[in-house]
């Protein structure tokens, strides 16, 4: 095999491997909750079986090793010879985990601590009653241990039966190409005396193939006995009625032919000799037939059916093509073929992660050409030809579904994802003896491959936090009257055109007067700075905030939630934080669903264009004087139908003019935008130009981070309009939260 | 003249290890998930040998050896099975199922391709 065919196989295992890692820790999680149905043990069970088989075939020892402890265990469990009791399935669930860092460790290349698996997999023998794993080079499959080959002739007595036929030496043409006596070396000769029986055709071996390979082995002549053919009206033509005698002249051992043996043994009478010497065979040897004779069969009890006689010259084997109206079997086809619909999955091609992405950015491009093309035709005389116009319109509803169909190629549930934190779950409940479930919901939510593999670095951090941090050792729960038991929960859903995650814990909630002593002693905030509760939650997200009063081996060094607040901001997201003392925490992660367009409405600002994310904003007002109150100094809010709402100067807050209040009867138009927290503000820009899809370009790739936008996109004319953050750009506005401190800190 | 093995196997890398080994040594090979796949294969063909893993979804080796064995069309047709353990039990049940023989995984290329044409008619 080449070695580019075998990397490539190399890579098909890995991947399968991840697959049925996944595959693996489902079942076991379903078994953890009670499933016991066969389904379910057999798919765990197949999961560690094809890894394991793979591995071997790549010489994983390893790998091979512990999968094999893992798979007896999951044998004795499908076979119910071991119960699948709770601390058992905390060990499989473990070694799944082991098991999965066996295969990236293989994956790497790394060498692996032995420390990492062997105790593990003791323990699991020792569920099964077993002895201790052997050592790596016993565990692992023995390639062909032949088996003891013991051959024990069978006695047989039994009274002849009238023969139909005389015996006759047959010479077989086809099986005898060279005179085989003649060439016959001293000591080189094998008699071998061969009868299949019945049950060697009914497995598809053949006599005449067997006769082949003997051949392979040596010059050979062979002898047939007929003398259990019987008279023509009695044949069955399946039956087994020939017997073999065979000279062999080779240089290979008795073993060697054995092997030929090896599938049908079994099936057949079979003694193998060494022959004395060659010249003398004649008169030494016993009479064939008579051995032969030694060797026939019982008398076969199924009467042969005279309307199925063949002529006595065809071997037995030859009518097996012979088809028999079985109707028991076609039904049974057919039920297994309706079954075969019905759990049938779904056809899949696996294609290049790269040829999907230039699918995305041409679509991109489309995307902005089509608006280039319309801007253009707008642009020639004012009014559209109503049939271009038409023309346009369907081609942007065309160019809106190639873009929504190529998205979804790149989305992926978050299943994934959440399984792995679920192992995130079992590690640091075990590291810091809290006893904790895990809830997932939603876990088929999809979103953009991108999103779903940049969030696994937050997502864990913050699992971990949930746990280290905010449930509560058992004892003090307990005294709590809570459940020994915590609860952290794990939900995705999609939510007006983004997905919302939220992480949640029933603990103990934010210790503010702690969270807040540490703000001050940091110099993150005035000691006397007045702060709601919501806000004092949200200095977790500071930089410097957590990084020294604990650094616990779980939640990481150094790695505070600035990190995993700049890592969702990163993927265009949000993190908001809702505390309740003794009943737990929330984390709330929004985020789009994609990394590469965006509905947005085009506005213009102090002359420049702007886009706004749609899904930020509720509705669009007029600054109608009747509407608008002055507010402080130099503030204003407008009047919505729930309240009042503060007004944001899109402009000042961005640095195109100074600040002023926003008054009645100004030049302008209010966006309505809901952001993170839930609170309402009115953005004031100074007219709407157009609402339409954008492709979204990075400006942090491209230029730098800029506080208050978004990222950039290309228009129909060409020009480079900056994306809003809205809810960064609130945040600003409002001095709340993070944004402002981090700015005063900074 | 060609001869044509079909091999079912849910497992992927084992599927593609087959069909390249087999490939190489001039066989044509048709491939199958499980059982039940392999059966549907088996509408249109007649291999001339059928290489099968045991434990497969839907319908497993067992199963699958004694619907082909049932179907007089193929009756005759050899059957291997692919076994991760020298485990006597598997291979006698397999026996008694109507396999013809066993490969042992991890296979060597030349012994799988030995063992085939073995069978072969």
């Amino acid at each position: 095999m080449s070695s580019d065919a075998l990397a490539q196989l190399r890579q098909t295992f890995f991947e399968e491997c991840d697959e049925q890692l996944a595959e693996l820790e489902t079942g076991l999680l379903q078994m953890q909750d009670g499933a016991t149905d066969s389904e379910t043990v057999n798919a765990v069970f197949r999961a560690v079986h094809s890894v394991k088989g793979g591995a071997g075939a790549f010489k994983l020892t390893t790998l091979v090793s512990f999968a094999h402890v893992f798979e007896t265990a999951l044998d004795e469990i499908r076979s119910d010879r071991l119960e699948a009791g709770p601390a058992l399935m905390k060990a499989m669930l473990r070694a799944s985990d082991v098991l999965a860092d066996l295969v990236s460790a293989a994956r790497n290349g790394d060498d692996v601590d032995e420390a990492l698996w062997r105790g593990l997999a003791d323990e699991i023998a020792g569920f099964c009653g077993k002895e201790k794993a052997a050592p790596v080079s016993a565990a692992a499959p023995a390639g062909f241990t032949p088996e003891p080959l013991a051959f024990t002739p069978q006695p047989l007595a039994f009274t002849p039966q009238p023969m139909a036929f005389t015996p006759q030496p047959m010479a077989l043409p086809s099986l005898t190409p060279a005179p085989a006596a003649e060439d016959a070396q001293a000591g080189g000769g094998l008699r071998i005396l061969f009868r299949p029986r019945i049950e060697l055709y009914e497995k598809a071996n053949d006599a005449v193939v067997l006769l082949r390979e003997l051949e392979r082995l040596g010059a050979m002549r062979v002898t047939c006995d007929l003398s259990e053919v019987p008279p023509l009206d009695a044949l069955d033509p399946h039956g087994a009625c020939l017997g073999f005698d065979i000279r062999l002249v080779t240089d290979r051992d008795e073993q060697a032919v054995r092997e030929v043996f090896e599938f049908c043994e079994e099936d057949c009478d079979l003694v193998i000799r060494r022959e004395a010497a060659p010249a003398a065979e004649a008169a030494a040897a016993p009479d064939p037939a008579a051995i032969l004779n030694a060797l026939r069969p019982a008398p076969k009890d199924a009467p042969a059916d005279p309307s199925a006689a063949a002529p006595a010259a065809d071997p037995p084997a030859a009518d097996k093509t012979a088809a028999k109206p079985a109707d028991p079997a076609r039904a049974a086809e057919e039920a297994a073929a309706q079954r075969a619909a019905a759990t049938a999955a779904p056809a899949t091609i696996r294609v290049d992660l790269d040829r999907v992405d230039r699918l995305i950015n041409l679509v991109g491009e489309l995307v902005i050409n089509q608006a280039m093309l319309a801007q253009a035709v707008q642009g020639a005389d004012g009014a559209r030809d109503p049939a271009v116009s038409g023309g346009l319109d369907e081609l942007d509803q065309l160019t809106r579904e190639i873009q929504e169909s190529v998205m979804a190629i790149r989305a992926q549930p978050l299943k994934p994802l959440f399984q792995r934190m679920s192992r995130i779950v079992r590690e640091v409940a075990d590291a810091t003896g809290k006893k904790v479930r895990l809830v997932t919901e939603g876990e088929w939510t999809e979103v953009d491959k991108t999103v779903v593999e940049r969030l696994a670095d937050p997502l864990t951090h913050m699992i971990r936090n949930a746990i280290d941090h905010g449930l509560e050792s058992p004892a003090d729960r307990l005294a709590a009257g809570k459940p020994e038991e915590g609860v952290v929960r794990l939900s995705a859903a999609h939510r007006s055109g983004r997905v919302v995650i939220q992480i949640s814990d029933d603990g103990a909630g934010v210790n503010r007067d702690k969270v807040r002593a540490i703000a001050i002693g940091k110099g993150l905030v005035a000691a006397d700075a007045q702060l709601t509760e919501s806000e004092i939650d949200n200095l977790i997200f500071l930089p410097g905030f957590s990084t020294t009063e604990k650094i616990s081996a779980i939640s990481g060094r150094g790695v505070g939630m600035d990190v995993v607040k700049r890592s969702i901001h990163a993927l265009s997201g949000r993190i908001f934080l809702k505390s309740k003392r003794g009943h737990g925490s929330e984390f709330t992660l929004s985020l789009p669903l994609t990394l590469a367009v965006l509905d947005g409405m085009v506005v213009t600002v102090d002359g420049q264009t702007l886009v706004a994310p749609l899904s930020a904003i509720v509705e669009t007002m007029s600054l109608d004087a009747g509407r608008l109150r002055a507010f402080g100094a130099s503030n204003a809010v407008i009047a919505d139908r729930d309240g009042f709402v503060p007004i944001i100067d899109t402009a000042a807050e961005l640095g195109f003019r100074p600040h002023r209040r926003v008054v009645g009867g100004d030049k302008g138009v209010a966006l309505l935008v809901e952001s993170e927290g839930g609170g309402r503000s009115a953005l004031v820009v100074d007219a709407i130009q157009d609402q339409r899809q954008v492709v979204i370009k990075s400006l942090e790739t491209n230029y730098g981070r800029v506080p208050g936008v978004a990222a950039a996109t290309i228009l129909g004319d060409g020009r480079v309009a900056l994306i809003l953050d809205v809810d960064a750009l609130v945040a600003r506005a409002r001095g709340a939260a993070s944004e402002p401190l981090l700015a005063a800190a900074g | 003249m060609t001869q044509t093995v079909l091999t079912v196997d849910d497992s992927r890398t084992m599927r593609d290890m087959l069909r390249v080994t087999l490939e190489e040594s001039g066989y044509r090979v048709i491939q199958a998930a499980d059982g039940l796949l392999g059966l549907e294969a088996l509408k249109g063909e007649r291999p001339d040998v059928i290489v099968t893993d045991i434990n497969m979804p839907n319908l497993d080796g067992f199963g699958f050896i004694e619907a082909v064995r049932k179907d007089g069309r193929l009756a005759g047709v050899p059957i291997l099975v692919l076994t991760t353990e020298s485990d006597a039990a598997l291979k006698n049940r397999a026996r008694a199922a109507g396999a013809t023989g066993w490969i042992t995984k991890p296979f060597e290329q030349t012994r799988l391709v030995d063992v085939v044409r073995r069978v072969a008619a």
